[in-house]
């Protein structure tokens, strides 16, 4: 009986082989998107944290400067990007800290699929988790602000396609920190003067939306700086996790 | 020039090259900087609007070039070394980076000291500070990713991918930041269109600016030489060498 199969598995073992790194990818990325998915929907707090130090940043502002609405009003287009900006970047730590501590990051260096696009599927769960968020909760934030109606969809939206950017430009160099036992800092520094033109341009979309210029050069740049950052950025990233893993 | 490239990726062999090359740029630089110093602090004309202040020229923009042309050069290595695994580029680099902030903090400091008779004040957030700045910042971030790992290789690795990512970044910095500061274009007096310079003005600058750079790459072969002989202390050419020493 067994004398009869051992050709027929045989072959089978030599199709699956052959056949595994093709048809992977789409697997492959399926996967790491339910499993990030699955793993930070669990852990409700890593979600929770940056929205609460979102709130409370904003909360500092009118208490350390002035409860003057009309004074709040004019710099809350820059406070809020710059609260938004330092929550996305305070959760950048999370991205590969649990992976490279249970050791799941090495296997999915071992994978067959790119580690590009692998690494591309765990920044979009951390977009989707820690972004979309931030970009939803700004506008109630702006009310807290009292800034000026008519440029709550334009904060939401550039908050949207701007933190984007942020999270895959963040995730070079928390991939680069994350075999470092205290990166946080080291962290910020790396990659606080590259989300520089980010902010500029974000917070000069809501301007422009309360000074009624047209907003869509603003978004338009935003959205060519994550098409410049979607085709460098996976790239930079598994390379550099390959450094964090192998040195 | 194919065989002469390798050789020059062979430590043993860049430290040779490097001896014979490196008295002609200290003597280059030593020459440049001293004629265009005298020439530009002493004898170019005075600026008709600024008056003496203008001199400063002679060292911020040298030290503002090199600043830039150090971070594309420090990128520059990193990816010879990412891509051909050449050692001798990446030491190279490492020498770099100090030097590049050590520019790019003089370019800042002249820049405000500057300011003081031009603007009436230490600091403006004008779009050049301001990416300069930033260039600051992104040299104290290569240089401290590079300090921060235990192992010289990922650090290496690390740093060069942190230059190649700065690089790509810098002229978007550099637009956004203009772009930025068109906007919000403070009501004060600014020297944006200076008047065309007079030959006797820019010909010493052009001296400092070439003086600048022969100091840049004699500093730059001298540490690498040193840095050359500390990584490779127990090679044994390096151990002869020192015992030919003794």
């Amino acid at each position: 009986m067994a004398g009869t199969e051992t050709p027929m598995t045989d072959t089978e073992a030599a199709m699956a082989l052959h056949r595994e790194p093709h048809g992977g990818l789409v697997v492959a990325l399926r996967a790491t998107l339910k499993r990030d998915l699955l793993l930070l929907l669990r852990r409700r707090s890593e979600v929770l944290n940056p929205l609460v130090f979102f709130a409370l940043v904003i909360t500092l502002f009118p208490i350390g400067i002035s409860p003057d609405p009309e004074l709040l009003a004019t710099i809350a287009p820059g406070l809020l990007w710059v609260a938004a900006l330092l929550a996305a970047l305070l959760s950048l730590d999370t991205l590969f800290r649990g992976d490279y501590d249970d050791g799941s990051l090495e296997q999915l260096l071992l994978t067959p699929q790119p580690l590009a696009a692998l690494g591309l599927a765990k920044v979009a769960v951390h977009w989707l988790l820690t972004g979309l968020p931030l970009a939803l909760m700004a506008p109630v934030l702006g009310i807290m602000l009292s800034l000026p109606a008519g440029s709550y969809g334009v904060l939401a939206l550039s908050l949207a396609l701007g933190t984007a950017s942020l999270s895959l430009i963040g995730a070079i160099g928390a991939a680069l920190t994350v075999g470092l036992a205290r990166g946080g800092v080291l962290l910020s520094l790396l990659v606080l003067p590259l989300y520089i033109p980010v902010l500029i341009f974000g917070a000069g979309a809501v301007q422009a939306a309360i000074l009624g210029d047209g907003v869509a050069a603003h978004l338009a740049i935003l959205g060519a700086l994550l098409a410049v950052t979607l085709m460098f950025a996976p790239w930079a990233i598994a390379a550099s996790l390959r450094i964090s893993i192998n040195g | 020039m194919w065989a002469f490239i390798h050789k020059l990726g062979s430590p043993k062999w860049f430290y040779a090259i490097s001896a014979r090359l490196q008295p002609w740029f200290w003597a280059a630089a030593a020459l440049l900087l001293l004629v265009g110093s005298v020439w530009g602090l002493a004898f170019a004309p005075a600026d008709y609007q600024q008056g003496n202040s203008f001199r400063i020229i002679y060292v911020h923009v040298p030290a503002a070039f090199l600043a830039q042309s150090i971070f594309v050069s420090m990128a520059l290595a990193g990816l010879v070394f990412m891509v051909w695994k050449i050692k001798v580029a990446d030491m190279a680099a490492a020498m770099m980076a100090p030097l590049g902030a050590a520019m790019t903090f003089i370019a800042l400091f002249s820049g405000a000291v500057w300011g003081v008779p031009t603007w009436g004040t230490w600091w403006m957030w004008d779009a050049r500070l301001t990416s300069m700045l930033i260039l600051l910042f992104l040299y104290f971030g290569v240089i401290a990713l590079r300090g921060a790992f235990a192992s010289r290789d990922s650090a290496s690795r690390a740093a060069s991918v942190l230059a190649m990512v700065g690089v790509i970044n810098i002229p978007i910095i550099k637009y956004s930041v203009d772009w930025w500061y068109t906007l919000h274009q403070p009501a004060t007096f600014t020297v944006t269109s200076r008047p065309t310079m007079p030959v006797e003005m820019w010909l010493p600058l052009l001296i400092m600016v070439l003086g600048f750079y022969s100091f840049f790459i004699a500093l730059t072969l001298m540490r690498t030489r040193s840095e050359i002989l500390r990584r490779e202390s127990t090679k044994r050419w390096v151990r002869d060498l020192a015992a030919e020493e003794r």
